[in-house]
């Protein structure tokens, strides 16, 4: 694609992240790397790889307290996120926060997206117009959303099990460590393998979609990923209030340090995981 | 110097008509023998050295003796070069009885100075020189059981560095505590048997009794607990003291090594509660080293009187759980103790609420995974298609 190529280094850039959502991004894949790489020895304490790390860092004891530090951080980052959403929609009255294009929410457009686009990949069908948000990356959204609760809540009613007993039947405590592992390893499983190919690795982003990093992506990337919000946005007259500037040298490179070392942990862990899930 | 010469072969001359003048004679008298054998490198057709230090000896426990009593085929001199073995059984007839029943009864193998030394240096066991003193047993006993290929020659473990490594091992040679169990302590010592015979003190059903001599208090705690009274009605798949602590590695129960390999070792009988408790919290701590404090199975259950939950005065009857949980769980209240430290969720009609929690998890997991991948790898395919497509139209180069 040499016109893209071309577009990358000379084309206009828009905006699509903001400065807030970029650290919140990183939080995010940090804490995640952290708490994936504390809770994996956790739950498969009984492999090789578990207990040589386990021991290389200090113990279990170094083990949960990390946790328990990337569990705080993280619940504190969802915290500021949650209410910056209703800052949004409640204080600066912004629209189409909760409903709408460029919403999170899902709506009837994703439903059809979603059938279209699984009719594109088998040949009988165009390839959907996607708006802001495409369905898959919403599902990402909610499926880290739902994550935190269940197991943010599950993981603090071990920690401070006694309390949470005063209003949980007993067999909850039992359940919780389940819920907690089993969705834990859903998120690992989903983020580690099908988010990072559905975001990063895919043909039109590979080896790395740099506008989390950036917040920033080129003209071109943005008609062909985005058609229908490009368009939208287009025809409102608001493409211009969108353009940015191109991203720095410095940026660029330290976000692609940062961004391939986490896809590297993340697949090395991905692959212990897989292979201490199957002996199980 | 001539004279010197002169009296030097008067002097020779002298001891040679003695000794031709005594010839016919008895030698029954210490310094009759000693004239010869105080030469210390005196040495026998064989190579093996005969000399005695006489001073030795002479403190030694068989100091009064006469060399005689012990050789009692030597009458005269000069005697022949093959003499008959001493047999010490003519004085000590209950240990060589004892000895030839036991492990040790081939003779030539174990002759009376393998463990006891030198012949002619035998001090009684109270005395610190000797080879069989409290604190010297193991290093005695080591000479054999600590050397590897006669341990694979007879089919024996090699106990000796398990031992001194031991917290009886330690007691003994770092504290010097001479009521520190040594070898004798639990096998005997010349009536030695094999674990297996019924009249060793090492057979399983003799063990709390063997163990008790020193641990009187804990036997007594465990003869009341299910493992002590099955043992006692005959049933020895049941575990005695040295099933759980070992035989000769003994650790500090409390060491962090202990912890960590106690519990698999009650899961080696109860399997189906070591298959439950390691899917609970406290075994997947508690498996990553470094952490130990994590409940294993005698934090809950006591680890000598055990007894059934059934019990009321088991720590885990109904009635004594807020206070055995609340050990480590401070603020434990009933609501917290229904947690079950062995639940199975695999199990629908024991545990039917983890049972649907897991499986509806596990749906969960299964489907939305199973759903991606595929959506995912068709994705993959058909981008890759459209890519390489649109630079063929465009004359690029592929990929």
């Amino acid at each position: 694609m040499p016109d893209l190529e071309k577009s990358r280094t000379d084309g206009r850039y828009f905006m699509r992240f903001t400065r807030g959502q970029r650290y919140l991004h990183a939080v995010l894949f940090t804490t995640f790397l952290g708490l994936a790489g504390t809770g994996l020895p956790m739950r498969f304490s009984e492999s090789y790889w578990a207990r040589k790390f386990a021991s290389g860092v200090g113990g279990f004891g170094a083990i949960i307290f990390f946790h328990k530090l990337f569990a705080v951080v993280l619940t504190l980052a969802f915290a500021l996120h949650v209410r910056d959403i209703f800052a949004r929609a409640l204080v600066h009255r912004e629209k189409g926060i909760f409903w709408g294009s460029s919403s999170m929410v899902a709506n009837w457009k994703d439903v059809k997206d979603l059938l279209g686009h699984l009719r594109w990949f088998l040949g009988f069908g165009e390839k959907p117009q996607f708006d802001r948000y495409a369905y898959w990356e919403k599902f990402d959204y909610w499926a880290v959303f739902w994550g935190m609760i269940v197991i943010g809540f599950s993981g603090y009613a071990m920690w401070f099990a006694p309390f949470f007993a005063r209003f949980l039947p007993g067999w909850a405590l039992n359940a919780v460590l389940v819920i907690h592992s089993e969705e834990g390893l859903l998120a690992i499983l989903f983020i580690f393998s099908i988010h990072f190919v559905n975001t990063h690795l895919r043909p039109d982003s590979f080896p790395m979609d740099m506008v989390v990093f950036t917040g920033v992506e080129s003209e071109e990337e943005f008609k062909t990923k985005r058609p229908q919000e490009y368009q939208r946005l287009a025809a409102q007259g608001k493409l211009e209030a969108r353009i940015s500037a191109k991203p720095a040298l410095w940026l660029v490179n330290f976000s692609k340090v940062v961004g391939f070392s986490a896809i590297l942990i993340g697949l090395v862990l991905l692959v212990l995981t897989l292979s201490a899930y199957l002996r199980e | 110097m001539k004279i010197a010469s002169s009296i030097a072969f008067i002097l020779v001359a002298f001891a040679a008509m003695l000794l031709v003048v005594a010839a016919p004679c008895a030698a029954t008298a210490q310094t009759d023998c000693l004239a010869c054998h105080a030469d210390p490198s005196l040495q026998d057709a064989s190579g093996h050295s005969i000399g005695v230090d006489a001073v030795k000896f002479g403190s030694s426990i068989h100091g009064g003796l006469k060399c005689g009593d012990c050789h009692a085929t030597i009458k005269e001199y000069p005697h022949p070069d093959q003499i008959t073995p001493v047999k010490c059984e003519s004085c000590h007839a209950d240990q060589a009885a004892g000895l030839a029943g036991s492990v040790h009864s081939v003779k030539a193998e174990h002759p009376c100075t393998s463990c006891h030394g030198d012949a002619h240096a035998i001090f009684p066991k109270s005395d610190a020189r000797s080879a069989v003193y409290p604190l010297n047993v193991p290093r005695t006993c080591g000479a054999c059981h600590g050397n590897d290929a006669l341990a694979k020659k007879h089919g024996l473990p090699n106990v000796y560095p398990l031992y001194i490594d031991s917290i009886h091992g330690f007691a003994l040679s770092k504290e010097g505590l001479l009521v520190a169990a040594n070898c004798n302590s639990c096998h005997g010592s010349h009536h030695i048997l094999s674990h297996k015979d019924p009249l060793s003190p090492t057979y399983k059903a003799n063990i709390p009794n063997t163990c008790g001599n020193c641990h009187a208090g804990i036997t007594a705690s465990y003869m009341g607990g299910v493992h002590g009274k099955a043992v006692a009605a005959g049933h020895l798949n049941a575990p005695v003291c040295s099933d759980c602590h070992t035989a000769h590695a003994i650790e500090q129960p409390t060491a962090a090594a202990f912890r960590m390999q106690s519990t698999p070792i009650c899961g080696s009988c109860h399997k189906d509660k070591f298959s439950t408790y390691r899917d609970t919290f406290h075994s997947q701590l508690g498996s990553l080293g470094g952490y130990v404090e994590t409940a294993r199975c005698w934090d809950c259950h006591g680890a000598h009187e055990i007894l059934p939950a059934s019990d009321p005065r088991s720590p885990v009857a109904k009635a004594n759980l807020v206070a055995t949980c609340g050990r480590c769980h401070q603020g434990a209240n009933l609501s917290f103790v229904q947690y079950q430290p062995h639940a199975n969720a695999r199990n629908r009609k024991l545990n039917p609420a983890l049972y649907f929690v897991r499986l509806f998890m596990n749906l969960l997991l299964a489907g939305t995974l199973t759903f991606f991948l595929i959506h995912t790898i068709l994705w993959l395919i058909r981008s890759r298609y459209d890519q390489v497509k649109r630079r063929v139209a465009e004359g690029g180069k592929h990929a």
